[in-house]
């Protein structure tokens, strides 16, 4: 066994993992709050690569440096993203808010459908190529065979936004008043809690953070389309699945056993069965724990 | 202090409270007793906002508050404990009493509270760190009614508070109620199933039954009353 293989195999999956994080804390934070999967989550991720490819493309003629143009086309990306999650609740979920759970499914089902066709009518269904605004970092040279820079960047931001959101959820007010809504909603408004409040900043955050991972492997692979929003979603809510739904920590998790998982299958096995390497864990993982790595198993009423 | 008129509130097309009226003056203890499923809990809810009435008014200390948000209730001050304690499981004993003082800012006079809570309860103070899930039955009874004093209630909402506990916690905690309503001068609006104590404990109180208020008068008649005894206190 090759040791430079395992590390490049072992820092590909991270990056993936990262990734799945990135747009896995969406899924389960919404989950945990009002027990909605998301379907349209993935195409929120979408959203935030197109929008960082339109706002750099539109800066590139600016002569700007780069590095500026790719910082203002990810804040911008996230914003904007926001902004689509925001209005997603607000249009397609909220009015069912009080209906049966299925109900609010199939609406983010049609969501997801709607994002994705309005992105292919706008930008057609060809790949677009993402430029590439991030020069490469010198001290990665001696590692370049294992590490590129993109991969680096993506590890880092992660790690960052994931400290920031553990600290936001922690000890800033609206985070305790997500994590008191989540454990119960109505208890949650009988200390005054302003739970439609939380349920739209909810979306906000997952927004933001999946837009921060749309924008990041926009740049690390080169292309994108109006599809990458659905396998991605679709991987990320394995994850999130994996590691329990409505778990923080838990899709954190999930989301790197799944990267490692499917970038040592392929690796190691074939990449032909990239897909098969994800769906074959998650179906092992809920057989011996059916609410996931970290998830609580459902209380009974007796 | 608390006037409530021809209040209904349905759940989709029931029926749930079908026309009541309640009136809970300043410093009283007031109870409303009833059997299982007579409208009880939806009272409060909607008392609360939680659950909004379609017809009927709710005036808290005069001001028209039907319909209004919880967060909107909570700081005029009437605050609710609610049936079976809704303790924060994941949350610790003192984020809970946290969570309680949510939409107060004078973060010295909290501190104050939360030393205030731990006089009233010494367990609680024992608990602070644990997580309120792991919490006995009695524990978490004590501290939703801190986590509501948190509030700084001008009225509180209490109900049930005897429910599943053993009968030695029970008589502490209505000691505990008639503290507060002496000491703090609280309001106090208290649903029980346990008649014989909450008739013993309040000034006065109302009988409800499938939706409706069949009885009100001063404790001291409504123990005495016959259809009372019979149907609420076993006699």
């Amino acid at each position: 066994m090759n040791s430079t293989y395992f590390i490049e195999l072992f820092l590909g999956g991270l990056t993936r993992g990262s990734i799945y994080a990135l747009i896995a804390l969406g899924y389960t934070m919404v989950y945990g709050i009002i027990q909605l999967i998301n379907f349209a989550h993935g195409e929120i991720y979408m959203i935030g690569a197109f929008t960082a490819l339109i706002v750099s493309g539109a800066l590139a003629f600016t002569g700007l440096d780069p590095v500026l143009i790719f910082l203002i086309a990810a804040v911008v990306a996230v914003v904007w993203s926001a902004s689509y999650g925001i209005t997603m609740e607000k249009i397609a979920y909220k009015p069912l808010r009080k209906a049966p759970r299925l109900s609010a499914l199939i609406s983010a089902i049609g969501m997801s459908m709607f994002l994705q066709n309005y992105v292919l009518l706008a930008q057609t269904s060809d790949f677009q190529p993402f430029p590439e605004l991030i020069p490469d970092l010198a001290f990665l040279d001696p590692v370049s065979n294992i590490m590129n820079t993109t991969q680096f960047i993506i590890l880092v931001t992660t790690a960052v936004v994931m400290i920031l959101f553990t600290l936001l959820i922690r000890y800033t007010r609206i985070g305790k008043a997500m994590r008191a809504t989540a454990q119960d909603k109505i208890m949650a408004q009988l200390v005054g809690i302003n739970v439609n409040r939380v349920i739209m900043f909810t979306f906000l955050i997952g927004s933001s953070t999946a837009a921060i991972g749309g924008v990041l492997i926009s740049s690390h692979v080169g292309q994108i389309n109006f599809y990458i929003g659905f396998i991605a979603g679709i991987k990320a809510f394995v994850a999130a699945v994996l590691g329990g739904i409505g778990s923080i920590p838990g899709a954190v998790l999930g989301s790197f056993v799944l990267g490692l998982t499917e970038s040592f299958g392929t690796g190691y096995i074939s990449s032909d069965y990239e897909d098969v390497f994800a769906f074959a864990f998650l179906i092992i993982i809920l057989i011996f724990r059916p609410s996931g790595l970290l998830g609580k198993p459902t209380k009974k009423k007796v | 202090m608390l006037k409530i008129e021809k209040l209904e509130t349905y759940y989709g097309n029931i029926q749930a409270l079908k026309g009541i009226d309640i009136e809970v003056s300043e410093g009283e203890i007031v109870t409303l007793i009833g059997a299982n499923g007579a409208g009880k809990t939806t009272t409060l809810m909607s008392i609360s906002g939680v659950v909004p009435p379609r017809s009927g008014k709710i005036l808290l200390n005069g001001e028209d508050i039907t319909g209004k948000a919880p967060d909107e209730i909570v700081p005029m001050g009437l605050i609710q404990v609610p049936e079976g304690r809704r303790i924060f499981p994941d949350l610790t004993v003192s984020e809970n009493l946290d969570m309680g003082a949510f939409l107060r800012k004078d973060d010295a006079q909290i501190k104050r509270d939360v030393e205030y809570v731990f006089e009233l309860f010494p367990i609680l103070s024992e608990r602070r760190n644990q997580r309120g899930g792991t919490l006995s039955g009695g524990e978490q009874q004590m501290l939703a009614i801190s986590r509501a004093l948190m509030a700084k209630p001008r009225i509180l909402l209490l109900d049930e508070p005897s429910l599943g506990l053993a009968p030695i916690i029970v008589q502490q905690i209505f000691d505990i109620v008639k503290k507060i309503n002496e000491e703090q001068k609280t309001t106090v609006f208290l649903v029980e199933q346990n008649a014989n104590l909450a008739l013993k404990t309040a000034h006065k109180g109302y009988v409800m039954e499938t939706g409706r208020i069949t009885m009100a008068d001063t404790c001291e008649n409504l123990l005495k009353n016959d259809e009372v005894q019979k149907a609420y206190l076993g006699m």
